[in-house]
């Protein structure tokens, strides 16, 4: 029955049969998720299980050995990490990757690149279509920066930002390239709880403002259960159970995992 | 919200333009009144082609964050692309259209040859990206230094043998003989030009890191992975950074092969002492500071010459004042102790104004 209303809901993200091994080790072994337009989705699992590897999949950072990958109808298996992202996927990383040296304006800017384009020469002699370009991208840019309440920093180095607005920046330079789906990998590792609570509140505040797909990595369980609707829980590469939140979180077999025998 | 960091980079490009200009203006007055010794008249021109030279490497070091080491080799295929056309098509043209010419020819061939390069040599990273650089260097440098070309009424000869084996006909000439490399050049590069094709790079270069390409460039730099999953090509970008820089390096090295008589593929032209000594005006101006490479190009050309005096302690002197400029510039208590200075003089110069 669940699966007939599932096959005529709109899914943005279907991943099928997905597998990679490194040397010996089956990484990531017959991955399958199916998420909705719209979803908020949770990957979770201990250390190790695999979870990371799935984002570096789906972004083409690894070519999978086996499996499909479809968003909104269309395969991107096997696809360049910047095609990827022209399609309509982005993402941010467990460990912090941002643009240290630039600002934070241009690390949005950056971002906005595929969107407001000119040529070499546009540049070298600044052409009226320059001075547009430059103008609109930095409207746009301020615009997203606000979103996050990061536009007084605009002109600080990114590195200078505290812990908590490189999180947030990191997620306005993501959602800057206007993806179908964003992949927050553990959004929350190294926040306080006051911090994760401002971050559950800015997460919220994108689907509503940027009406963006969500599929999310997270150790906090706080976060996971207050906000995911529905779940995945990897061990060892391999699903180890999928469904509503509250169900999955409430198995046996789940809670062995986390907690050990 | 008013954004202050476009007033920010045209103020260091408008004062950067002014330097050039400036140190132009003071040459050609000490010229004109006769207070410049010979030494530095046949400096001029030299302190031209290095300050390019070491801007478009800063291009590559500092901006692309690549640390490249074979920029002599691209100024190298510059020079000998320059001459070949003065003792060959532009021997009947006018100088000015002669050297015109040679410029855009050595531009376009450095660019093709940095794209040829640049294929094998983006791939890599960090230190092997540099023993690559340094190794296609020696082997422009190495294979220019054995090439004998000819031309006569039948076309283009070539040989890595001697001149007989060219087999010109008797109407023919050689250009490159070997190692003896092209001699009877025109000698046409002026201070001026020099100067024009200073401003000229450093306008092309500073507009274009304060464009999408330099954020892009520059986003690379700081983190490929990232860039690339916002949808930057990192291989193209590295490849726009290390083709202009290559194609700026062979109009240097134009100018360099319009400034002497004779042109030669050797190590002490070409040879990686030059890249490295190219790679020292980058790091010691500041990397990723295009004014300051300028600065330390023309500091560092100039002092080992006026430093003869000293004779055998030269080169000792020398590497003193590289250390020093580079403690006065990188060294924490150095930039604290300048940050002071300049606190004060704001101060010094606030006060007077109130007084006023």
């Amino acid at each position: 029955m669940s699966d007939m209303t599932n096959t005529n809901e709109d899914i943005l993200l279907a991943v099928e049969n997905l597998s990679i091994s490194f040397g010996g080790l089956k990484a990531v072994d017959n991955f399958n998720v199916k998420i909705k337009r719209g979803e908020l989705y949770g990957l979770i699992g201990p250390n190790g299980a695999g979870k990371t590897t799935v984002f570096n999949l789906l972004t083409g950072v690894y070519k999978p050995d086996t499996g499909a990958i479809i968003l909104d109808g269309k395969p991107i298996t096997g696809k360049k990490t910047t095609e990827i992202n022209h399609e309509g996927i982005a993402r941010t990383f467990q460990n912090i990757r941002l643009f240290t040296n630039l600002s934070v304006l241009d690390n949005v800017k950056t971002a906005l690149d595929e969107r407001y384009r000119y040529g070499l020469l546009d540049s070298i002699f600044r052409t009226p279509k320059f001075r547009r370009m430059e103008k609109e991208l930095d409207e746009r840019a301020l615009s997203i920066l606000s979103v996050f309440e990061l536009e007084d920093e605009a002109e600080l180095k990114a590195s200078q930002l505290p812990y908590g607005k490189q999180r947030k920046l990191e997620i306005a330079r993501a959602l800057a390239t206007e993806p179908k789906l964003i992949l927050l990998d553990e959004p929350a590792a190294g926040m306080n709880p006051q911090e994760t609570k401002e971050l559950m509140d800015t997460i919220a505040l994108i689907r509503r403002e940027f009406s963006v797909t969500i599929l999310l990595i997270e150790h906090d369980m706080k976060l996971v259960s207050g906000i995911c609707e529905r779940l995945t829980v990897l061990n060892f590469g391999q699903i180890l159970r999928e469904g509503e939140t509250r169900a999955v979180l409430n198995d046996p077999e789940v809670i062995k995992a986390y907690l050990g025998d | 919200m008013k954004l202050k960091y476009k007033q920010k980079s045209l103020r260091y490009s408008l004062l950067t333009y002014a330097m050039v200009l400036a140190f132009y203006i003071i040459c050609e007055i000490m010229l004109m009144t006769g207070n410049m010794s010979s030494l530095m008249k046949g400096m001029l021109v030299p302190l031209c082609y290095y300050s390019i030279l070491a801007v478009s490497l800063n291009l590559v070091v500092g901006i692309s964050g690549e640390l490249s080491l074979g920029h002599a080799g691209f100024m190298c295929i510059g020079a000998f692309t320059g001459a070949i056309f003065a003792m060959t098509g532009g021997a009947s043209l006018p100088g000015w259209a002669e050297l015109g010419i040679a410029i855009v020819l050595g531009a376009v061939v450095s660019g093709v040859f940095g794209f040829l390069i640049g294929i094998p040599v983006l791939r890599l990273r960090g230190d092997y990206l540099a023993i690559v650089t340094l190794a296609f260097g020696e082997i422009i440098k190495n294979v220019i230094n054995v090439v004998y070309l000819g031309v006569d009424s039948r076309g283009w000869h070539f040989s890595l043998k001697d001149s007989l084996s060219l087999g010109l006909e008797p109407d023919g000439q050689t250009i490159i003989k070997g190692a003896q490399g092209i001699t009877r050049l025109p000698r046409n590069a002026t201070f001026t030009l020099g100067i024009v094709m200073l401003i000229l790079a450093l306008f092309i270069i500073l507009n274009l890191i304060n464009s999408r390409y330099g954020r892009a460039i520059m986003a690379v730099r700081d983190n490929r992975i990232a860039a690339e999953s916002i949808g930057i090509s990192a291989s193209r970008y590295k490849m726009l950074a290390f083709v202009t820089a290559s194609a700026i390096a062979g109009v240097a090295g134009v100018l360099y092969s319009h400034n002497l008589s004779t042109l030669q593929s050797s190590s002490s032209n070409f040879g990686y002492n030059q890249s490295i000594m190219m790679l020292v005006f980058v790091v010691l101006g500041g990397i990723g500071n295009i004014r300051g490479s300028i600065i330390a190009a023309v500091i560092l050309t100039i002092l080992p010459e006026k430093l003869r005096f000293l004779d055998d302690y030269r080169m000792l002197i020398y590497a003193v004042v590289l250390i020093a400029m580079m403690l006065f510039n990188s060294a924490p208590s150095a930039i604290a102790f300048r940050e002071r200075i300049a606190a004060s003089l704001r101060r010094s110069a606030g006060k007077e104004a109130a007084d006023e």
